[in-house]
């Protein structure tokens, strides 16, 4: 099978200039005959340096625990484009091989393409048919590697991920940013998650906790950013990993409460109000 | 138009149409208005933004013309390609992967939403949706272009699942010519494409037969007929 493929050679005389060059790649990849990285590496050849893209649909934080069985993770399944709330069932939490879960938040069409990249890693995996398979770990080391070349190309995957999966009884837990910047912790986040779930994670979270105990201190955490994230919205999934494997819950909505007395007329007696 | 890194990320650019695709029971309805603008000058007021790339698979195409019209002829293009080698026609699951993936290795240069609708055999009718950045999602309704800000608020109310064909085709039909009463890159007529295992019907609204929505008068040759009309003179002091 023919197909055309247009490819533009990267060192575009005249690129000091400024002139933006416009042509885009076409190559459909209908066997996997070009590596994904190399794909992504010979478009956009928008003159030499400019190249950082722009988030359009994005998901807000993610919040990953480590627990007695495990790792349990949330994420809310909304898709904002802008301030607009678009979408309102985007699944964030994935499955990755037989060991891990990946939560995504940033730019969804990204987050499309990692899973892409790595269900081909995971593939290749198995296909070495040796017994031995990737564990949390790995795919994690796997992935900063990823955005932080990208992140040196100034071309990066605009998410912050949250991977996290049990292998041989070893819990693990880890993030990676848009620039590569990774760590592992009991308690990691994404985004707003950083600022208003890590604290109370900070004072309440403990070794071993309970499945249950996991649960409620997520959905505390979750309940907080619906309040205050302006991108939040109130359909949520938590997933559990253990030895045995992987479950993602169905989606469902957190009760809110509004009913204190401060809230009910809190310009009584202020300056310029009525009464 | 140049892309300023500190341009706020916040602000996504808004798109001149209001295109809707939604699934019903046994098919797909897809809508457009047919207006296509450049700057204030309305270039084409009778534009077909609903295009075929197979004979069970079309798209609403939105943003950038040019943009929307050169994905589509290559995916066409690949799609034809496709079909021969498979030997049937293509799944909507494919065409629409393939958008995607036009749309998608080439974030930084192209602007152009585009919904994707059509019937085929495994799955029945089904719509997805390619927004800017090129984010795949399937949905059993899709809403695009700068006039479906006025509809997030009309679907969430009247939307259910599983509508006869007719229900849906009238709910596009309402949709459109609501944004259009609104969104001042969106109107002229409204097409509908509807799509199911029989086949393909194409159908037009043209803008003096959409309903009349809050504020709007109904039109006449003239205000002589007005005042020729046996009941009171509108003139007055």
């Amino acid at each position: 099978m023919v197909v055309e493929s247009h490819e533009t050679d990267g060192e575009f005389a005249g690129g000091g200039l400024g002139h933006t060059s416009r042509s885009p790649i076409v190559t459909p990849v209908f066997t996997d005959m070009v590596s994904s990285q190399t794909e992504s590496g010979l478009l956009s050849s928008e003159g030499e340096s400019q190249r950082t893209q722009y988030p359009y649909v994005t998901g807000t934080s993610v919040i990953g625990i480590k627990y007695k069985d495990g790792i349990l993770m949330a994420a809310d399944m909304g898709g904002s484009y802008g301030s607009t709330i678009r979408y309102k069932s985007v699944e964030r939490l994935k499955q990755v091989g037989k060991h891990s879960l990946l939560g995504a938040s940033g730019e969804i069409s990204d987050f499309q393409e990692i899973l892409r990249y790595l269900d081909e890693l995971i593939l290749h995996d198995n296909m070495w048919d040796d017994g031995n398979s990737l564990g949390p770990k790995e795919v994690h080391n796997y992935l900063t590697r990823m955005m932080y070349n990208r992140r040196n190309k100034f071309d990066p995957l605009w998410n912050s991920l949250v991977l996290g999966g049990v292998k041989n009884g070893h819990k693990y837990l880890g993030s990676v940013s848009m620039i590569g910047v990774h760590f592992e912790d009991n308690h990691v986040a994404t985004g707003f998650g950083n600022h208003l779930a890590r604290p109370i994670l900070r004072e309440e979270w403990k070794e071993d906790l309970s499945f249950e105990e996991g649960v409620k201190l997520l959905e505390k955490c979750m309940r907080n950013l619906l309040y205050r994230d302006r991108s939040a919205v109130n359909k949520l999934q938590i997933a559990k990993i253990t030895e045995d494997g992987l479950t993602i819950s169905q989606p469902y909505s957190l009760k809110t409460f509004w009913n204190f007395g401060a809230f009910q007329n809190p310009t009584v007696g202020a300056e310029g109000s009525c009464c | 138009m140049d892309h300023d890194a500190t341009a706020d990320v916040n602000a996504p650019h808004s798109m001149g149409t209001t295109i809707i695709g939604v699934t019903y029971n046994g098919g797909v309805v897809l809508g457009a208005d047919s207006r296509t603008s450049t700057g204030m000058y309305v270039a084409n007021r009778a534009s077909d933004k609903i295009t075929q790339l197979t004979d069970n698979v079309y798209i609403c195409r939105s943003g950038s013309a040019a943009d929307s019209q050169i994905v589509s002829d290559y995916v066409r293009y690949f799609l034809h390609q496709h079909t021969i080698q498979l030997g049937q026609p293509a799944t909507v699951k494919v065409a629409a992967n393939l958008v995607r993936l036009l749309s998608y290795s080439n974030k930084n240069m192209l602007q152009t939403g585009i919904i994707v609708g059509g019937w085929d055999k495994y799955e029945g009718g089904k719509i997805y949706g390619i927004p800017l950045g090129g984010t795949i999602l399937e949905q059993p309704f899709a809403i695009g272009g700068s006039g479906s800000s006025y509809l997030y608020g009309f679907f969430d109310q009247v939307w259910k699942d599983n509508m006869t064909k007719d229900e849906a085709e009238q709910l596009v039909v309402k949709a459109v010519s609501l944004a259009i009463a609104r969104d001042g890159a969106s109107g002229g007529v409204v097409r509908t494409v509807i799509i199911n295992e029989e086949g393909v019907t194409r159908n037009f609204y043209p803008g003096d037969k959409l309903p009349l929505w809050h504020d709007e008068l109904e039109a006449h040759d003239s205000l002589l007929d007005i005042l020729n009309a046996s009941n009171p003179e509108p003139m007055s002091t």
